[in-house]
């Protein structure tokens, strides 16, 4: 087992090393400069290029990124708030977003466990039925088309919920998003715990505990769900890569001032810093919830470790 | 557990019956594996539904900007933001070219110009560009399936077949771009080249074959160890002539099955790219950027986001369904219960 941890945290170093070498490389090839001021003169140029450190040798520049990186400094931003630092505009941002994909999850996993549970239960009745249109509906539709639809018809026209975030009411504001968000996570769960629920429903175990008189309700939570859980774990990935990039359309769409709309207005914008710096985060997030799965699921699954670490699927 | 004794009544029992979970055996007469395949296939609705959307939707994407007079990009601003209106429907409540109460064509004194999905606030032809954004979303899909085929097929028939440190060195390859996230990936790309169609197709043939080299991998060790493996073998036959003659025929279900489930992602990537305004830049059209376009000005004229978005959905729903159906038709013990 340690052996198996101590792998999977020396593959995310390295990743992560991948990921800022690549940083750093895309955006030294990339067309243009921060300063698109055409009144600036070859002098101005070189003194602002030496303010910024963009005169020096490209490997030292490098060296000198991963210091300040791990150490939080992600550099100032050159145009969207001349010379605010980065981490500050993190800092204020970072919170909104993860509120948002917080509640997202949070209520993306309950409704999801209760139609897959409730669809398995009850086996090709009504709410199988819906569960699986549910389910089919939540892939096929982009999570903006959701996020349109609910803005248009409960944000304009019945005027339930604000169209546009504001600070000042924090949840009532974040509801549209957050469902927006969500549908995703509810389909996929939903599928998946039915699918597993009704595997596990048939097995002999099951059987048994229901021959030997368990209650229905510690049976189906105690004995059929935990183990259900288990391969729902694997589908975590894609969730949180759909959260990921939802929240960026999301963001745009409720006017929500969190990291995803930042990245959108950095590429727009050519503000290279501002793209490393939440480029970077959403690496480490993605990186740590990656290592964090594989580690439980060798953890709760002891066929996966005794598998030299191989990875399951 | 307190009280040993119970008198038991008849009426305490009840039969519990097998007949829910009793199995039925079948006998069927021999049929070829193609032949099982296709009743399989036919056998599901949803499956057949998906494949006849998306033949339809692929017919209007290649005929029906050729429809009409308009092109993508011809622009007419006096025929700007009329809402959807069909000669010989104009009785029909969608399409009457009536929107907000106000009908839009009498009130301009336009009344022998129909558009069927309407114009948008340039007076472009919605019709022609939802179907040119069709275009664009099938040419994704397309980009997808051959990515898969080409590098994700092989990258995994490689690495599985020879295993030991060739498989070693490909794998933490595979671990090291899996763990970047695709959006950072697509970022930069954005980043360094312009938005479009290359930015597009780049950023999936980076990241879209991982997941199809895992199973053509998973597959290819399963079968590798086999005896007519070993005969071919013995009979002088290469390592091409192995991985693709003899083991690769074997496999081709699962390849098609796990093609046809990277489509709907790929397509739902572009039209993510295209909502948040880096995708096909303008005048050029995808569903995904008139979905963008017209949820600027939603709330005056929701008539034009109707059609991409439905196109979309449809779309993508059908891909999943004939994605689906695949999987049960050419792999019947993977289908979920």
């Amino acid at each position: 087992m340690r052996n198996y941890v101590l792998k999977r945290l020396g593959l995310a170093v390295v990743t992560l090393l991948v990921i800022l070498l690549a940083l750093f490389l895309m955006l030294e090839l990339m067309p243009g400069s921060p300063f698109n001021d055409e009144k600036i003169t070859q002098a101005q140029r070189a003194v602002l290029d030496a303010k910024y450190g963009l005169d020096q040798p490209v490997f030292n520049r490098f060296v000198h990124y991963i210091k300040a990186m791990l150490s939080g400094d992600f550099g100032v931003s050159y145009v969207i708030q001349k010379n605010m630092p980065i981490s500050a505009m993190l800092e204020a941002r970072l919170p909104v977003s993860i509120q948002i994909g917080f509640q997202a999850v949070l209520l993306g996993t309950a409704i999801g466990l209760l139609l897959g549970i409730v669809a398995a239960l009850k086996h090709n009745s009504f709410a199988d039925s819906l569960t699986t249109f549910i389910s089919v509906i939540g892939v096929s539709f982009p999570s903006y088309v959701f996020a349109l639809a609910l803005s248009y018809f409960l944000g304009w026209k019945l005027k339930w919920f604000p169209l546009l975030y504001s600070s000042a009411a924090p949840f009532v504001s974040t509801v549209l998003p957050t469902i927006a968000l969500s549908m995703f996570t509810i389909a996929t769960v939903a599928r998946f715990t039915r699918s597993e629920m009704i595997e596990v429903l048939s097995s002999e175990y099951i059987r048994l505990s229901e021959s030997k008189g368990v209650g229905s309700a510690r049976l189906i939570i105690v004995h059929a769900l935990r183990n259900a859980l288990i391969p729902i774990i694997t589908v975590l990935a894609p969730l949180v890569v759909a959260l990921m990039i939802g929240s960026l359309v999301i963001e745009q769409i409720f006017a929500i001032p969190g990291i995803g709309s930042l990245l959108v207005t950095a590429i727009q914008i050519n503000d290279y810093n501002v793209i490393i710096a939440v480029s970077f985060l959403y690496s480490i997030m993605f990186i740590a919830i990656m290592l964090a799965v594989d580690i439980l699921y060798g953890v709760i699954d002891p066929r996966i470790r005794l598998a030299k670490g191989e990875k399951h699927g | 557990m307190g009280n040993p004794v119970q008198s038991f009544t008849g009426g305490d029992f009840e039969l519990a019956g097998n007949s829910e979970r009793a199995q039925m055996d079948h006998t069927y007469t021999s049929q070829s594996y193609g032949r099982d395949a296709f009743l399989r296939f036919k056998a599901n609705k949803g499956a057949v539904f998906g494949l006849v959307i998306i033949i339809i939707i692929s017919f209007f994407a290649a005929f029906g900007p050729m429809m009409n007079e308009h092109t993508y990009k011809s622009i007419n601003i006096k025929h700007k933001s009329l809402p959807p209106r069909i000669e010989g429907l104009e009785n029909f409540f969608i399409f009457n070219g009536v929107a907000n109460g106000v009908n839009a064509y009498e009130q301009k004194g336009l009344t022998d110009v129909y558009y069927i999905f309407g114009t948008d606030t340039l007076g472009r032809d919605l019709w022609t560009r939802t179907w040119e954004g069709t275009r664009i979303s099938l040419y994704i899909a397309v980009i997808a399936v051959a990515v898969d085929m080409i590098i994700g097929m092989c990258y995994g028939l490689v690495s599985g077949y020879f295993g030991r440190s060739v498989d070693n060195v490909m794998q933490r390859f595979i671990e090291i771009l899996s763990g970047i996230p695709n959006l950072v990936i697509v970022t930069l790309l954005i980043v360094v080249l312009k938005p479009g169609f290359v930015t597009v197709t780049l950023a999936l043939m980076i990241t879209g074959w991982i997941g199809m080299s895992r199973v053509a991998r998973a597959q290819i060790l399963k079968l590798k160890e086999q005896e007519f493996v070993l005969a071919s073998r013995t009979l002088g036959a290469g390592h091409f002539r192995i991985i693709f003659k003899d083991i690769l025929p074997n496999i081709f279900g699962q390849i098609i099955i796990m093609s046809m489930f990277s489509v709907p992602s790929a397509i739902f990537t572009e039209a993510f790219l295209a909502f948040i305004g880096l995708g096909i830049p303008q005048p050029m059209a995808s569903l995904g950027s008139l979905i963008s376009e017209s949820f600027k000005s939603m709330t005056i004229y929701p008539y034009m986001i109707v059609a991409p978005v439905f196109v979309l959905a449809l779309l993508m729903l059908s891909f999943n369904l004939l994605a689906d159906g695949l999987r049960d038709a050419l792999d019947p013990k993977m289908k979920e219960s």
